[in-house]
């Protein structure tokens, strides 16, 4: 009845991991308490979770991106404790639990935080930035959203009911396989990436169709926003890459439930192609996260530096050139499985071709600094911080493409000290630049940037307290993953690295202070005119938070700098001498519905309740045809409505300019 | 003044460290092949981190002197200089990466005037096996040859995907059930080292380590005559009880060694049929 | 009104171009999906772990009759789309439940197949060569499977809906998978059959 799942998959056997169950159980708890107190179900449920806004779909996904960082933070924060503490001792972690933390700690950030943060600000910025009312297909996107957040839920769900994947976040076999790991983690581990791997792939088309069929007339690709461009790169990359993940996991997925031999060590497996498929994937998501970044770089560049951005057509072909090249790098994440020496420098060689588009937009970026008038928000913080420490990333990163290099520092916390030192401040830290950038955008009032700036400065310090001792382990031969260790010229390191790790605590700290002041003081800091920052792109066209329609008249583009373009021929307050009846999707249950189907499937398929998984399936199978078949999705905004709230604004507008004068 | 102290020690016994300090020419070349890339690359690391804080600086909204053009965005000379100083020095690293890539192939034999010494290894859980075919002897956890003298390694796993790793020595590579990997290595002076597993394998990972000893060729001749007194030997049953999991398993001698066990253990997951003559390798290795 | 009409048309026709494009995207993913597979096979189709291999296995004649029944379903498909134009609703129906029967036919044969191969010991569990078969081969027909019930589905709407522009629409893409599959039937037939019997 329920296949393996018995009274044993509660995690009583360490006190820590029965408290992570409660505190999550107890969270989870606390917020629907919250939520009932204040009698916001309904709202909730009809405004936010059933909504094909892309806006509010973006929101939501970075609200679930700000929780799963919380949530994979607090596993790295466990793990340098552990690692300060465990010389020549077990530490306070048992083997079985650390290897849980560093896996959902990488499994999470990658997926759960990042992967929702990128698709979260993509979602609410590029249909304003070229000028539409909504994404191609907005169903499909709020499905995109049910599947990442049940994805997510699965990997929290493992902390309450049964253990975690030990094998890592890339799930390499044949550790990964049944025979060494027959628990329930590993499946856990697939079908979280499985159903959330689904939802990327579609975000991924939703937006590729977004962008290249529903610009606002006159956007020519060649006007499009820097930030446009790397998100259109970006979504090619994950319809096409994704897919070589749901091959890897799907097939070690068989071999665990069938009793395939895909993978396995005997039975004619072939263990070498697993890496082969999941680095497909895995160095094209790379650039899949980075390049949404250096697209907010770009924009947060130009805007804080009252200043054109330096050589568009470079970065524009820069990026175009990372994206087609990430295809072509994915062995340099193995040199050290033995192929021939033909085979590891071509590899290293294409590696290193990367470094000469990435260099490019350095310099960029750089030039568009010079001679600016560069306004020190914390949006510019980040970038500046991005620059000096991403090129020691990319130095680290030649380094490591070196194959004869690599064999010394392969599997090494310089390995790890590498891959933070592009992923923090490389994206990261662009899409707090972009949080704190467009905040005002999405909700009407800007964020607070004493705190912001505060922030910052723990994030970076704790960046580098954290991460340069990892490099210099990496000399002392440390590998990536020890539970203990009994070299005693270990430890200082492990311990400043710790101690990093509460810098950046601090950090966390700074930004939910930063929510909460800003919240409060959200009357002061409101934002009417909707362009907070003297903008240069269409976002800052419309009002903040933009009406649901986001342009009551879909603007004329004559620039790339649409905006500012506007304000300098004095048109951006121009209004029409009538309105007409726009149509808009109308909101659905069916992504919510088919979110909590596959969360409920996945955990059948990971505990083998095989009438669950049928019967889950057929639900979503039918959800489906009766979603697809349904020809009326729209509904009307009749244009006295929109007279109506456009009116409104500028009302606002014009109270606001008197005031200013 | 404490910082500046720590910061000393700190040098100090990073010169010290596994990776910096090499004992032997493969790792040596592997170090300087770092250290030159770093140079090279320190062409852009310093100015990209010097200019970045010098126009920050400059630029500063408040420093109403500086110059303003908030119009220039394009300048043909200087995208030039962008695309093209990236590509020289790539060009350079990438000249480098051909040539060092191919002399340090972990398959190509040391060049040197004596033979090497052949040891075969296999990775368990959580502990490693080499087995001695010319000498006939096999120890758990030690790895012993007379230093100036090549030795050339077999490598497999009788378990999940290992990485066989000797950091002042040799680098590492994968050992792979089923399949045979190479590496070479070889140790200027005699010395003792640490040699582990860094590819994560289970539980007791951590504790994965192993001891390499370069010995005198004297030395190495008593290590040899010691481990052939050993009582124990190893055969088809005590090979399958050592294949058990186990936590920090003591230096175990072998005075005896079933024939041919390496290539035992690699067919153990290829297939009967394809059961190769004596001496060749065997499976699906990624090459031979 | 007219105006009105006007622009509710190309509004139509609009979002009828963004689907096909997504759809054709999605076809693009799926291929990704087909190749990796067909790469995992072609490494894998030695491994036969002293088990049955291809030649011991398969029937040419069994996989030249699903050929011929997917080729020309695609055929009769293509007069479905043909009809569609003229507003031919018996005629599309038609077609279609002859599309419909063909590849029903074809997932028979396959299944029979499959379950000829497991009744003497050759399933996906015996091999890496065989687990790498079963889930090329299997993923097509599962992709079959899914178009077969697409097709129940939209044969109901033309029936209840009549040719609307969102049923001819969907027609449109159904005919793109649907030709889709047979060229990731031809690539099976010519990488896993053939070879498999030379």
């Amino acid at each position: 009845m329920f296949g393996r799942l018995t009274i044993e998959a509660l995690p009583l056997y360490s006190a820590i991991a029965a408290g992570g169950a409660a505190v999550t159980v107890g969270g989870a708890l606390l917020v629907a308490i919250v939520i009932t107190w204040l009698g916001a179900w309904r709202y909730l449920w009809t405004d936010w979770l059933t909504s094909v806004d892309h806006k509010r779909i973006g929101v939501m996904y970075i609200v679930l991106a700000l929780i799963m960082l919380l949530r994979g933070f607090v596993d790295a924060i466990m793990m340098r404790a552990q690692q300060a503490m465990a010389l020549n001792s077990g530490g306070y972690l048992p083997p079985e639990h650390f290897d849980q933390i560093f896996s959902s700690h990488g499994t999470i950030m990658i997926f759960f935080m990042a992967m929702p943060f990128m698709t979260g600000l993509i979602n609410i910025i590029v249909p304003l930035q070229i000028g539409t009312r909504d994404v191609a297909f907005p169903f499909l996107n709020s499905l995109s959203l049910w599947l990442t957040a049940s994805g997510a839920g699965l990997v929290m769900l493992s902390l309450v009911i049964g253990k975690f994947s030990t094998a890592g976040w890339t799930g390499y076999p044949p550790y990964s396989g049944v025979e060494a790991n027959p628990g329930v983690g590993v499946d856990y581990w697939i079908w979280a990436i499985l159903i959330s791997g689904v939802g990327s792939t579609l975000s991924g088309i939703n937006f590729i169709v977004t962008i290249l069929k529903r610009r606002a007339p006159g956007m020519t690709l060649m006007r499009m926003t820097p930030f446009v461009w790397t998100a259109l790169c970006a979504s090619v990359l994950m319809a096409f890459a994704f897919p070589a993940l749901t091959v890897a996991c799907g097939l070690l997925a068989l071999d665990r439930t069938f009793g395939m031999h895909f993978f396995t060590n005997a039975h004619g497996g072939n263990m070498m192609n697993y890496p082969n498929l999941f680095w497909i994937w895995g160095h094209p998501e790379v650039y899949i996260l980075i390049l949404p970044a250096f697209g907010i770089f770009s924009e947060v560049v130009s805007t804080f530096s009252r200043k054109r951005l330096f050589g568009y057509e470079s970065l524009v072909y820069a990026t175009a050139a990372i994206a087609i090249l990430s295809f072509t790098v994915w062995l340099h994440h193995f040199f050290t499985m033995g192929s021939s020496a033909n085979v590891n420098a071509f590899f290293g060689i294409t590696t290193m071709i990367i470094a000469v588009p990435t260099g490019v937009k350095v310099f960029n970026w750089l030039l568009t600094m010079y001679r600016g008038r560069i306004d020190f928000h914390p949006s510019m913080m980040w970038t500046i911080g991005f620059m000096v420490t991403f090129v020691i990333g990319g130095m680290t990163g030649v380094l490591l493409a070196i194959p004869s290099a690599d064999f010394l520092m392969h599997n090494t916390t310089f390995l790890v000290a590498h891959f933070h030192n592009m992923i923090i401040p490389g994206v990261l830290f662009g899409y707090l630049a972009g949080y704190m950038y467009w905040f005002p955008k999405a909700f009407g009032f800007a964020l607070d940037r004493k705190w912001g700036l505060a922030s910052f400065w723990c994030w970076m310090i704790g960046f580098y307290l954290a991460f340069m001792p990892l490099y210099l382990l990496g000399f002392k031969g440390m590998p990536r993953r020890m539970e203990q260790y009994n070299d005693p010229s270990w430890q200082p390191y492990l311990m400043v690295a710790a101690s990093g790790a509460f810098v950046v605590l601090l950090g966390i700290a700074a930004m939910v202070m930063q929510l909460y002041v800003s919240v409060r003081d959200r009357k002061k800091t409101a934002d009417v005119t909707g362009d907070p920052f003297d903008g240069r792109t269409l976002e800052w066209a419309t009002s903040s938070p933009p009406p649901a329609y986001n342009f009551a008249v879909l603007p004329e583009v004559r620039d790339r700098e649409a905006f500012l373009d506007m304000k300098e021929r004095g048109v951006e307050r121009q209004r029409p001498a009538a309105y007409e009846d726009i149509h808009m999707p109308r909101n659905s249950m069916v992504g919510v519905a088919m979110g909590a189907f596959a969360f409920a499937f996945g955990f059948a398929m990971i505990w083998h309740i095989w009438w669950l998984a049928a019967a889950c399936g057929l639900a979503m199978w039918v959800a489906m045809i009766a979603r697809s078949s349904d020809d009326d999705a729209e509904f009307r905004i009749s244009a006295a409505e929109v007279k109506q709230i456009e009116d409104a604004r500028f009302r606002a507008l014009g109270s606001q300019a008197g005031r200013r004068a | 003044m404490v910082i500046a102290a720590a910061l000393l020690a700190g040098a100090c016994d990073l010169r010290r460290s596994a990776v910096l300090d090499p004992k032997g020419p493969i790792a040596l070349a592997e170090r300087d092949l770092l250290f030159d890339a770093f140079f090279v690359m320190m062409l852009v690391v310093v100015p990209v981190i010097v200019l970045t804080l010098a126009f920050a600086w400059r630029y500063r909204a408040s420093n109403t002197k500086a110059a303003y053009a908030p119009k220039w965005a394009e300048s043909l000379r200087l995208d030039a200089f962008v695309w093209l100083v990236p590509a020289v020095i790539v060009i350079a690293v990438a000249v480098l990466v051909w040539r060092s890539t191919h002399k340090l192939d972990p398959y190509r034999p040391i060049d040197a005037a004596v033979p090497p010494l052949e040891v075969q290894v296999v990775a368990q859980d959580w502990k490693w096996l080499f087995i001695y075919p010319d000498q006939g002897i096999a120890v758990v956890n030690q790895l012993a040859f007379p230093s100036g003298r090549p030795v050339s390694l077999r490598i497999t796993s009788d378990t999940v995907m290992n990485s066989f790793y000797v950091p002042q020595l040799a680098g590492q590579i994968y050992a792979m059930a089923g399949m045979q990997t190479r590496l070479q290595l070889l140790a200027d002076q005699p010395g003792k080292f640490v040699g582990r597993n860094s590819m994560y394998s289970g539980g007791g990972f951590s504790d994965q380590f192993f001891e390499v000893l370069s010995l005198g060729p004297a030395d190495f001749d008593v290590w040899v005559a010691k481990a052939r007194q050993a009582p124990a030997k190893l055969d088809a049953p005590t090979y399958t009880a050592l294949t058990a999991k186990s936590r920090l398993h003591p230096i175990t001698y072998y005075s005896a060694v079933e024939p041919r066990l390496f290539d035992s253990i690699i067919a153990k997951y290829t297939h009967a049929h394809h059961a190769p003559a004596a001496g060749t390798p065997v499976g699906a290795a990624p090459r031979r | 009104m007219s105006a009105a009409v006007t622009a509710h048309e190309s509004e139509a026709a609009a979002t009828h171009e963004q689907r096909a494009f997504g759809f054709w995207l999605y076809l693009m993913g799926d291929a990704v999906i087909f190749a990796l597979l067909f790469a995992t096979y072609v490494i894998m189709v030695k491994n036969t772990a002293g088990g049955p291999g291809g030649k011991d296995l398969f029937d040419l004649r069994n996989a030249g009759i699903e050929t011929a029944l997917l080729l020309v379903s695609s055929t009769t498909f293509g007069l479905a789309s043909l009809c569609s134009k003229t507003g031919n609703r018996g005629a599309v129906l038609a077609w279609l439940l002859v599309t419909f029967v063909l590849g029903a036919g074809f997932v028979f044969l396959e299944l029979r197949e499959f379950a000829g191969m497991i009744r003497i010991g050759a399933g996906p569990d015996r091999s890496g060569f065989l687990s790498a078969f079963f889930t090329l081969v299997g993923t097509h027909g599962l992709h079959v499977s899914v178009g077969l019930t697409w097709i129940l589905i939209l044969c109901g709407q033309v029936m209840l809906k009549g040719l609307s522009v969102p049923v001819t629409s969907r027609l449109f893409r159904l005919g793109l998978f649907w030709h889709f599959l047979d060229i990731a039937w031809v690539g099976i037939f010519s990488i896993v059959y053939l070879p498999g019997l030379l």
